[in-house]
């Protein structure tokens, strides 16, 4: 079976270290923070300048001084710490944040990534902080369906859309597969609901099974 | 001139922007802007003005109604497209504004590069996308690394928590974000804030944004705004 949104975040976050400073950019990665496990002392950053978020504030909880990347309100947990956007963005572009989590519209067997614009004429390119984190973070998780809702695949051997960052992404998590990607290409680490072979004949890059 | 002037109302902190100015307004989202600022910039009248904030306005408060009332021929910011910006969107597909996408970092550190009096300065955010189109590139250490200029502006509107009557901010929460980067960019720094206390009352160890750097302050009252997506 293709992995849910929520099983594909707890796989997410299966994988992520304890201990690790994590940003989980907006949107479909914010769930990932669902399912951290408490007890391994992940600290989540959020961009516009917080270390230690918690939670989604509850409707008595919320602080418009508060909120996340996404402007949704949040929490704050003990040790957390405020600082300005230079600071923030430092922090990501001078590599101590360990891993980042983001979606995509594209991503490449070598890694590049494309998240930001579609290209279309009338669409308002808005990039906020993708490309800082895509290149700032140790390690780039990108997290996507595998195809797009027309069946086309989103794993592609060169991105058609504007790049966010080029080879920057090392994992790639999907509802049908996880992958590992890398100089020399992409290597299959896990199945969900369909075989290697049939998704090397679905997708345009040429697969390595996992060693 | 150099002494922090508390003034009385909004009207008199934002006197004096002239036309064409750069203004960087503070906030990300409505964390943070300086709405009473900027609502008194509106009647102020300054127009032709290159605006530079993370976003491009919310509904039609804040920057929103700025852009609104055609005061703005170009936004340099990195995230304009929100679920509530259409006052922007209408005017950028009408071909009414100029947009100047930049990766939030780039434009945190451009400011930055301003206050501190960095000529330019090589960063790597950006390499082999569209953004980083035509411009100067050095490869340090074995990565590609954009040339980038300072963004200064004429004038800086930020919203802080607190002043002292020598200009010492204090912020609050994420509502901080570009407040001190902007308020070192600019050559007047105009902050409103919901208190103003004496010299000596803010813990010196506490000051996020020194004196030196705020040119004008003005208590108002905190508003109360609807924040997106809350739950």
């Amino acid at each position: 079976m293709a992995l849910t949104l929520d099983e594909l975040a707890a796989l997410v976050a299966r994988d992520i270290p304890a201990g690790a400073y994590v940003n989980l950019g907006i949107g479909h990665p914010t769930k990932v923070a669902d399912h951290l496990d408490p007890t391994q002392g992940i600290v989540l950053h959020t961009e516009n300048g917080m270390l230690g978020m918690g939670p989604a504030a509850a409707a008595d909880q919320v602080d418009p001084d508060l909120t996340n990347a996404g402007k949704v309100p949040v929490t704050e947990l003990p040790g957390a710490s405020y600082f300005h956007h230079a600071d923030s963005f430092a922090m990501m572009r001078g590599g101590h944040l360990d891993v980042c989590v983001l979606g995509a519209f594209q991503v490449s067997a070598t890694g590049d990534l494309a998240n930001w614009h579609t290209g279309e004429p009338d669409a308002i390119p808005a990039v906020g902080g993708a490309m800082d984190l895509a290149i700032g973070a140790k390690q780039v998780f990108v997290m996507m369906t595998l195809f797009t809702k027309r069946g086309t695949p989103k794993l592609v051997p060169h991105c058609t859309y504007p790049l966010t960052g080029v080879g920057c992404v090392s994992r790639v998590y999907t509802d049908l597969a996880i992958f590992e990607l890398g100089p020399n290409g992409a290597t299959i680490r896990e199945t969900y609901g369909i075989t290697p072979d049939e998704l090397q004949a679905r997708l345009e890059i040429p697969l390595t099974p996992q060693a | 001139m150099s002494r922090t002037q508390v003034l009385a109302t909004t009207d008199e902190a934002v006197a004096g922007i002239a036309d064409g100015s750069t203004v960087l307004i503070g906030g990300f989202g409505l964390a943070g802007m300086p709405f009473d600022l900027v609502d008194a910039l509106i009647r102020q009248g300054a127009t032709d003005l290159t605006v530079v904030s993370n976003n491009a306005g919310n509904a039609e408060v804040g920057l929103a109604a700025l852009l609104k009332a055609g005061r703005v021929r170009k936004v340099v910011c990195s995230f304009p497209r929100q679920a509530d910006s259409y006052v922007f969107d209408e005017l950028y597909r009408a071909g009414r504004i100029e947009l100047e996408v930049v990766p939030q970092g780039t434009l945190a550190e451009r400011m930055r590069a301003a206050g501190a009096g960095i000529g330019a300065f090589f960063c790597p955010t950006g390499v082999g996308t569209p953004l980083s189109a035509g411009k100067e590139t050095r490869v340090i250490d074995g990565r590609t690394h954009v040339l980038e200029y300072p963004i200064k502006g004429d004038v800086a509107l930020i919203g802080a928590h607190r002043a002292d009557a020598v200009g010492n901010l204090v912020y609050r929460k994420t509502a901080r974000n570009f407040g001190p980067v902007m308020a070192t960019a600019a050559t007047t720094t105009i902050a409103q804030v919901s208190e103003v206390v004496p010299a000596g009352a803010l813990d010196p160890e506490s000051v996020v944004t020194p004196g030196i750097y705020v040119d004008r302050v003005v208590r108002v009252v905190a508003r109360h705004y609807t924040v997106q997506g809350a739950r």
